[in-house]
């Protein structure tokens, strides 16, 4: 029978299927952050079970990091404990441990794929729901409580049912300015926060084809502001010459099997899907975010749309609105803003500050803007350096601060003042994610970097041409 | 951690008919800092509920006396956004044992079956008569009887049934969860391990 992608990575790793219930499956790598780990080791403990296969699990600290100073003492007694339990947790279970400092420390799901921890065709897990990243490496990877976190320790499986499956094709060619951040949202746009809760997506055309690794993470990354449990991207010689060679890579023999398995990786020949759509590339563009949820996304020559033509409640939309200091009908080109954000494991990568420069280029930081630039990883902070960035970034008044998830989710001190206005490139726009009453507009790096250098909400396109 | 049996639950409801209630909102960020499964209640809809001081916001409805109860109902697409099962702890050591919504998150809703707190999904229109009757009266009782597999609002011939799996309701029906089972296929799942495919 025909198989989509999902099914032949989901079915390579069901232990056993319950009738009536979830299937029990198998999970290759297991990723842990100090956040979501202390309770279920806790539980643990508590039951006096031990971790099954300590060697399939890896921690790093990056939530509630510093990204300033890292190498003193962390001053928040909270997080600084929490750091600590990571390191205690690790060390008592035998569990490689990537702290504050480490040269491999940075955020889990830009240092998963780094480090050759994500493999095409494995399942992977992290109590994080931006997991979904590693879908674009053709593995089944998903964000999971605290709960599984425990189980995954226990006994290296979690119980779930499977999920439905999309498929959304998005063909053509992308325009200019407009980077696998747009393509996300845009599909988030037409589909609403809701739109995929229940699939597993797999994203095919020629968009994702012809998209980097760093573009396909970001794409897979945000499956989740969709609904969706995941996302995929069948592995192709994009994914494997990435791949090859990296610490956690299989070699030699193993190398040579694995690709056996590589190839087999794709959705077969009239394989059925319970939903597809398809989409032309040429027709997206710089997308901006002006409400505040994911899915409240508009092209960035577009206006505020009416509530009218919005799915959903007038009174949540008007809420939402509300707290954005915003009305239906205006045009976001040219709205102040106070603070810009690169970075997290969405475009925290190298090819998002290489966007980022070739805008700021030769420019300067406008005087309104506060500007966090926060590198994914040590990996990506020294490619900013070796490649030259750096000096762009300090020519043009900005400065680089050290990897974290930073004001992605505002958990140390990177927080946005309430009130104010950030065009941010990470995820996520709710209502005070990125500190206490912080408003947020999503957006590429390159909408970034505009809005950087203008200190206005900016097409990127009148900067590139 | 094994949890409390859920049976037939009886009991007025708090309405929040809010749509797309995320998992910041639940919980920010912020309070997500603790080592150990505490306090979380302190801080659910800290935003909404609190005001920078700290003082209580008077017009949002956990601050308002005349609702209560261990019934949350809330509007579509609850519990969007994060993995955070503080989010759903937030929600079972406030009190509540039951979420009500026409659509839940996948992830919330997961984490939800996992502390033993149960999310039963209606229609939309069952929903918007459960928000009616509860804003006509708050002493407005709603059953949930988990074994029955229905909700039902008290005082009215208004019911309908839910969807569980029945994997999920023999745990909440008898406070299992699922390290108990797997634990108990551990050999399998060792075995499993030597014959994957790379
Ligand atoms: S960068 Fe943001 S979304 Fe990504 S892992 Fe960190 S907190 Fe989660």
């Amino acid at each position: 029978m025909s198989k989509t992608l999902f099914d032949k990575v989901w079915d390579a790793h069901v232990v056993r299927q319950i009738e009536g219930g979830p299937d029990v499956l198998f999970i290759d790598r297991h990723l842990i952050h100090e956040v979501t780990s202390p309770v279920a080791f806790l539980g643990l403990k508590s039951r006096g079970i031990k971790v099954l296969y300590p060697e399939r699990t890896f921690a790093t600290a990056d939530h509630n990091t510093p990204t300033i100073n890292q190498h003193l003492p962390v001053s928040d007694p909270l997080s600084a404990n929490q750091l600590a339990a990571l390191e205690s947790n690790s060390n008592e279970y035998g569990i490689s441990h990537w702290g504050l400092g480490h040269q491999k420390n940075g955020i889990v799901h830009v240092v998963g794929p780094e480090y050759g921890i994500t493999q095409p065709g494995s399942t992977i897990v992290c109590g994080d729901s931006h997991t979904s990243t590693h879908g674009a490496f053709g593995a089944i990877a998903f964000g999971i409580g605290t709960s599984e976190v425990e189980m995954v320790l226990a006994t290296q499986c979690i119980m779930q049912p499977k999920a439905k499956k999309m498929r959304i094709n998005v063909n053509g060619k992308l325009g200019l300015g407009v980077t696998p951040k747009d393509v996300a949202l845009f599909i988030i746009s037409k589909l609403t926060t809701s739109g995929a809760t229940g699939y597993f997506v797999e994203y095919a055309g020629d968009v994702f084809e012809n998209m980097t690794m760093e573009g396909r993470m970001t794409v897979c990354n945000l499956s989740i502001e969709m609904g969706a449990r995941g996302g995929m991207i069948a592995p192709d010689e994009t994914t494997i010459n990435y791949v090859k060679g990296r610490e956690f890579s299989p070699k030699g023999e193993a190398w040579e099997k694995a690709l056996a398995y590589y190839k087999t990786l794709k959705t077969d020949e009239g394989a059925v899907f319970d939903k597809e759509l398809t989409f032309e590339g040429a027709s997206i563009e710089p997308m901006i975010t002006y409400g505040t949820n994911p899915g409240m996304g508009i092209g960035i020559s577009q206006d505020i749309p009416d509530a009218e033509n919005v799915e959903g409640g007038v009174a949540t939309y008007a809420k939402s609105l509300g707290y954005m200091g915003f009305s239906e009908g205006e045009s976001m080109i040219g709205k102040k803003v106070d603070y810009v954000f690169v970075g997290s494991c969405t475009n925290g990568r190298i090819e998002d500050f290489r966007a980022f420069a070739s805008i700021v280029k030769g420019k300067h930081k406008a005087d309104n803007v506060t500007a966090w630039l926060v590198p994914g990883s040590h990996i990506v902070e020294s490619q900013i350096k070796e490649e030259g960035l750096l000096d762009i970034f300090t020519e043009a008044g900005f400065t680089l601060r050290q990897p974290g998830c930073s004001a992605c989710l505002a958990m140390n001190d990177d927080k946005i003042p309430a009130g104010k206005y950030a065009v941010s490139t990470s995820n996520r726009n709710f209502e005070g994610r990125q500190g206490p009453g912080s408003r947020t507009l999503l957006a590429s790096p390159l909408v970034a970097a505009a809005a950087a250098v203008t200190g206005v909400v900016t097409d990127p396109r009148t900067l590139l041409k | 951690m094994a949890y409390d049996k859920f049976n037939v639950l009886r009991s007025t409801a708090v309405p929040l008919s809010i749509e797309n209630i995320d998992t910041d909102q639940l919980i920010p960020a912020r309070f997500l800092k603790a080592t150990e499964r505490v306090g979380f209640g302190d801080n659910l809809f800290r935003d909404w509920r609190y005001n920078p001081d700290n003082t209580p916001k008077e017009d949002f409805v956990l601050n308002n006396p005349i609702y209560s109860g261990k019934i949350l109902v809330g509007g579509k697409n609850f519990g969007s956004g994060s993995s955070r099962e503080h989010a759903a702890w937030a929600v079972y050591d406030y009190g509540f044992r039951c979420v009500v919504s026409s659509f839940f998150a996948d992830i919330f809703k997961n984490n939800c079956l996992n502390i033993g707190v149960l999310p039963v999904q209606v229609s939309a229109e069952f929903a918007d008569k459960i928000f009616t009757t509860i804003l006509a009266n708050p002493n407005t009782e709603l059953e949930v009887d988990l074994e029955a597999q229905t909700i039902s609002i008290s005082g009215t011939d208004e019911k309908e049934s839910f969807d569980i799996s029945p994997y999920k309701k023999h745990n909440m029906l008898n406070g299992f969860d699922d390290i108990d089972y797997l634990q108990s296929i551990k050999t399998e799942i060792e075995d499993f391990a030597t014959k994957l495919p790379f």
